[in-house]
């Protein structure tokens, strides 16, 4: 009846779809906290994604996104932050021009988001172009140092990013309608790079750089522009996260995000977007339950204290125990298809047609 | 093609790893439709010939050349689109990808969807084993099926010239023969082979003219019947006395 690609095209959206009129269901009816939950966790799914095309996918070790999402967070920060708030906020030492003179409506905010991110895909060409052409783990060192960095810099260069203190009260744009589609299309996007043949590619340079050097496949070039497709995605990442808490700091994007994330697709499995995607939203969902291990309690007349770091603690032992026993993370590569769940849809109506 | 027509064409190479001298000075040349064979013993520098060709070691003196153009020190997917393409030592098929993702991948270089089409068809009447086999993952294939995959995949590049690195290693007699059936085979469909062996009597056996590379130089050269009646070869290579 149809060819494969539009009946998996047509599964799509139906998917985007339900995602939307889940979206609107949720506006109405959730409580503000759990769409918080859903909101950072569809900004998880993102950066995750992005983290693994060039972790996972291409089989390069970058320790740079929280670097690349405090990039777009910052960017987004000064692009949509009012003027009159401006001056507010930078009272140890007025923020230097053309930020202080202009700032976007809330019409342009895609395009703030845009900006952020295509800046911290210059910062990855800057830190890829170098490090990339060798082989080897510079590029996780580079990138480490590139993350520290950029905290430097935020915590200083306090014309602009306010220093220490950071940025407070930037409108809180970011809603359900944008985390969702963000990571919808990011998954979408990232999905099909992977099944073309640039995508093939990549894996090919996973697999084993000689043969693929062989194959006449430019390792630089794919390299360096996985990198920056990453660290787009990572930059949108971290402006749609500015917006959703409403303020930004240098403590906000320091490696314990890049750490988080690292965490998530390597649970996930490297190299598979379902495994990425699933794991980021448990991690977000995680991350909150522990929070509660973390805030003191009161049984009776007994008052525990809570154990700050606990969460780091007890994630860093899920993971320990994960690769130990689950060596290749809950989807090693496999990934979840339409195929797949055409199929099981297939078995459920004959199972059903069986018993009537 | 013309006959004859010279399309690869090394002088004085020296390629060095470190303080390694590994190539010290060699020259060959590779006509148009022949197979060339280079033999020699382990650590004689026959792979390093091979990647210095494909650009994937740069020589510190010498030339390489094909058809008209210099490609010595040429970046390596630069000399690929050229044609020159290389079935790697010891395989190297990318394990956890799909026989077809491997055979897509040999074809990188190349836009025209029909093309491919067609010769993927093309290698499936050569290698019927891995038409059974599309979707099994690259690693899962046997080490016979490996290296069919392996040449299989450098002929997805249309190769005007296919270099291959001891395509007999490891394999048992009979898979030897088959390997070497094929290797005639595609040189009569009018592939032109540089061929690199351990296993010098099958190789000169088949090919038109061979090489003879002793720690980083040539040391013989001639037709493949000729080095093969001859006594220096029979005895360092055939293990004859
Ligand atoms: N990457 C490298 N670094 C240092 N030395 C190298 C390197 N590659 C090869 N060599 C050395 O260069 C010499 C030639 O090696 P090469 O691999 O070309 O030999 P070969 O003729 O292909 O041998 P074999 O039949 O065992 O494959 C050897 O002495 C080897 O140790
Ligand atoms: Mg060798």
């Amino acid at each position: 009846m149809f060819t494969r690609e539009t009946r998996e095209l047509l599964f799509t959206f139906v998917l985007f779809v339900l995602l939307m009129v889940g979206v609107w269901l949720a506006q109405r009816y959730l409580n503000a906290y759990l769409v918080r939950i859903f909101n950072t966790a569809c900004i998880y799914v993102i950066a995750a994604v992005a983290y693994n095309l060039v972790n996972g996918i291409t089989g390069q070790f970058s320790l740079g996104p929280n670097g690349f999402m405090a990039i777009g967070g910052y960017t987004v920060a000064l692009l949509m932050l009012p003027v009159v708030q401006k001056q507010e906020v930078y009272f140890l030492q007025p923020l230097i021009w053309p930020f202080n003179s202009f700032s976007f409506p809330p019409a342009l905010f895609i395009f703030a988001l845009l900006l952020g991110g295509l800046l911290a895909a210059g910062g990855a060409i800057l830190i890829g172009f170098p490090t990339l052409r060798l082989r080897g783990d510079y590029l996780a060192i580079a990138t480490f140092g590139f993350g520290e960095i950029i905290i430097v810099l935020a915590n200083n260069l306090i014309p602009l990013t306010n220093g220490a203190l950071g940025i407070k009260g930037i409108p809180e744009y970011t809603n359900l309608w944008w985390t969702v589609n963000w990571a919808f299309w990011t998954v979408f996007l990232v999905k099909n790079l992977v099944n073309s043949s640039f995508g093939r590619a990549l894996k090919a340079i996973r697999e084993d750089e000689v043969a693929a050097e062989a194959m006449g496949i430019n390792l630089f070039r794919h390299k360096l522009l996985a990198f920056a497709l990453s660290a787009f995605f990572a930059g949108v990442a971290g402006g749609l996260f500015v917006t959703l808490i409403s303020t930004i700091s240098p403590t906000l994007f320091t490696f314990s995000m890049t750490f988080n994330l690292l965490i998530i697709i390597v649970l996930g499995g490297l190299g598979s977007i379902t495994g990425s995607t699933i794991t980021a939203v448990l991690f977000a969902f995680l991350q909150e339950l522990l929070r509660e291990v973390e805030a003191p309690h009161v049984i009776g007349s007994w008052t525990f204290p809570g154990i700050p770091g606990m969460r780091m603690v007890v994630f860093s032992a899920i993971l320990v125990i994960l690769m130990i026993f689950y060596r290749r993370g809950l989807f090693g590569r496999q990934e979840l298809s339409w195929q797949h769940v055409s199929r099981i849809l297939w078995w459920g109506k004959r199972a059903h047609g069986g018993q009537s | 093609m013309k006959e004859n027509t010279t399309i690869l064409r090394v002088e004085n190479l020296h390629v060095f790893y470190g303080g390694i001298h590994a190539l010290k000075g060699i020259s060959l040349e590779v006509q148009a439709g022949k197979i060339v064979a280079l033999i020699g013993a382990n650590g004689a520098g026959k792979s390093t010939a091979l990647r210095t060709i494909s650009g994937l070691v740069r020589p510190r003196e010498g030339m390489v050349r094909f058809l008209d153009q210099d490609i010595t020190g040429e970046a390596s997917h630069r000399v690929v689109e050229l044609g020159v393409v290389m079935v790697p030592e010891g395989r190297k098929i990318f394990p956890n990808l799909t026989v077809m993702e491997n055979l897509f991948l040999g074809g990188y270089t190349r836009r025209d969807l029909e093309g491919i089409k067609k010769d993927l068809e093309w290698i499936f009447t050569l290698f019927p084993r891995l038409q059974e086999r599309t979707w099994q993952k690259g690693g899962t294939l046997s080490g016979g099926e490996q290296q069919m995959l392996a040449v299989a995949r450098a002929l997805m590049s249309r190769p005007r010239l296919l270099m291959m690195d001891e395509p007999s290693l490891g394999l048992a007699p009979l898979l030897v023969r088959e390997i070497f059936h094929i290797i005639e085979a595609l040189n009569q469909q009018g592939v032109t082979i540089l061929l690199i062996e351990q296993n010098a009597k099958a190789a000169l056996e088949v090919a038109h003219y061979g090489y003879v590379l002793e720690t980083g130089k040539i040391a013989l050269q001639g037709e493949g019947k000729q080095l093969l009646s001859d006594e220096r070869v029979r005895k360092a290579y055939l293990g004859e006395d």
